[in-house]
């Protein structure tokens, strides 16, 4: 679609808004409907589209696959890190309470943390989806 | 309406998209229903990235399905036979919507009492997924991360062929 200009121009004004919005679901959570799984999807649409539109060669220059794999697992290891260190200040795993003085401060903290996880994960997940299946076709991407 | 045109149109591109518009309509649905955590997530992941996913998979396999070349007699009985079992079963289950349920007494109560000045957090749906039930979220992100540690080691790497191997088939990994 190199020669698109419509969707070329299109994808250029939205992406930055699409990945802005996907801030804005992730670090709302805790107050409106989303939180780390849907925002990381979205932030993950934002480079589908621009894979879509530029091409994936370009897409994997701006996000290699190694990365989004790499995140899939970060996402993971920060979830469960979040565990280890409650445990560490002898709570509970997974019980954010102790992270603070205040157990409230603390469980802000653990599920800011943890949603963190989540959408590092999920994102990285999506990206390295959306390169695995498009990246078997040979010839035109 | 939208999933029985699903079922029969062989045009597989066509599908996909009225799988996206089905997920949408559920979408909607779930929003009716005052579930707006998971509309987004219908939104998002069954209208949005499947969508796209179900395509980059079609444009793998080619976009007709066969025709079958069987009656499907058994399977419709053998499928008429669970769905029935499975209505007798939801006859036994508490009516829809009814106050006293089992499910509005067990611990959602508390969720909704107590959330507020346990977690301090407004979304309920968010404190329950992120503080309540971490070990399950925890396990969710385990599971996507298995998903995508599969697909990238069937799907990404280039195909190698081994000496011995025809060239004559050329289904991936």
């Amino acid at each position: 679609m190199e020669d698109r200009v419509i969707l070329r121009v299109g994808a250029k004004i939205l992406i930055p808004y699409i990945l802005l919005f996907a801030l804005y679901v992730q670090f709302h959570g805790d107050y409106g409907p989303g939180g780390g799984f849907q925002a990381g999807v979205i932030f993950a649409s934002a480079f589908i589209l621009y894979a879509l539109i530029y091409g994936l060669a370009h897409a994997r220059r701006v996000l290699p696959l190694e990365l989004a794999t790499f995140c899939a697992a970060l996402g993971v290891v920060i979830f469960a890190g979040v565990g280890i260190v409650t445990l560490l200040k002898g709570g509970l795993f997974l019980e954010y309470g102790v992270l603070r003085h205040d157990p409230v401060h603390g469980q802000h903290l653990g599920i800011l943390l943890v949603e963190l996880g989540v959408f590092t994960t999920v994102f990285g997940s999506m990206v390295a989806f959306f390169y695995s299946f498009a990246g078997r076709r040979t010839g035109r991407s | 309406m939208t999933a029985i045109a699903l079922l029969r149109i062989r045009n597989l591109v066509a599908v996909v998209m009225l799988a996206g518009i089905y997920s949408l309509l559920s979408a909607g649905l779930f929003t009716v229903m005052d579930a707006v955590d998971v509309a987004f997530t219908e939104a998002v992941v069954g209208a949005g990235i499947s969508t796209v996913l179900m395509l980059g998979t079609l444009a793998l396999v080619g976009r007709k399905e066969k025709a079958p070349d069987r009656h499907p007699v058994l399977p419709l009985f053998v499928v008429l036979v669970t769905g029935a079992a499975l209505v007798y079963g939801t006859l036994d289950m508490p009516r829809f919507g009814d106050p006293g349920n089992p499910i509005h007494h067990h611990v959602a109560p508390r969720y909704l009492e107590e959330s507020g000045h346990e977690i301090g957090i407004p979304n309920v749906v968010t404190s329950v997924l992120a503080s309540y039930r971490g070990y399950d979220t925890m396990g969710e992100i385990t599971v996507i991360f298995t998903a995508v540690v599969g697909v990238v080691l069937l799907m990404a790497t280039r195909r190698r062929r081994w000496p011995g191997e025809g060239k004559g088939d050329d289904d991936g990994g």
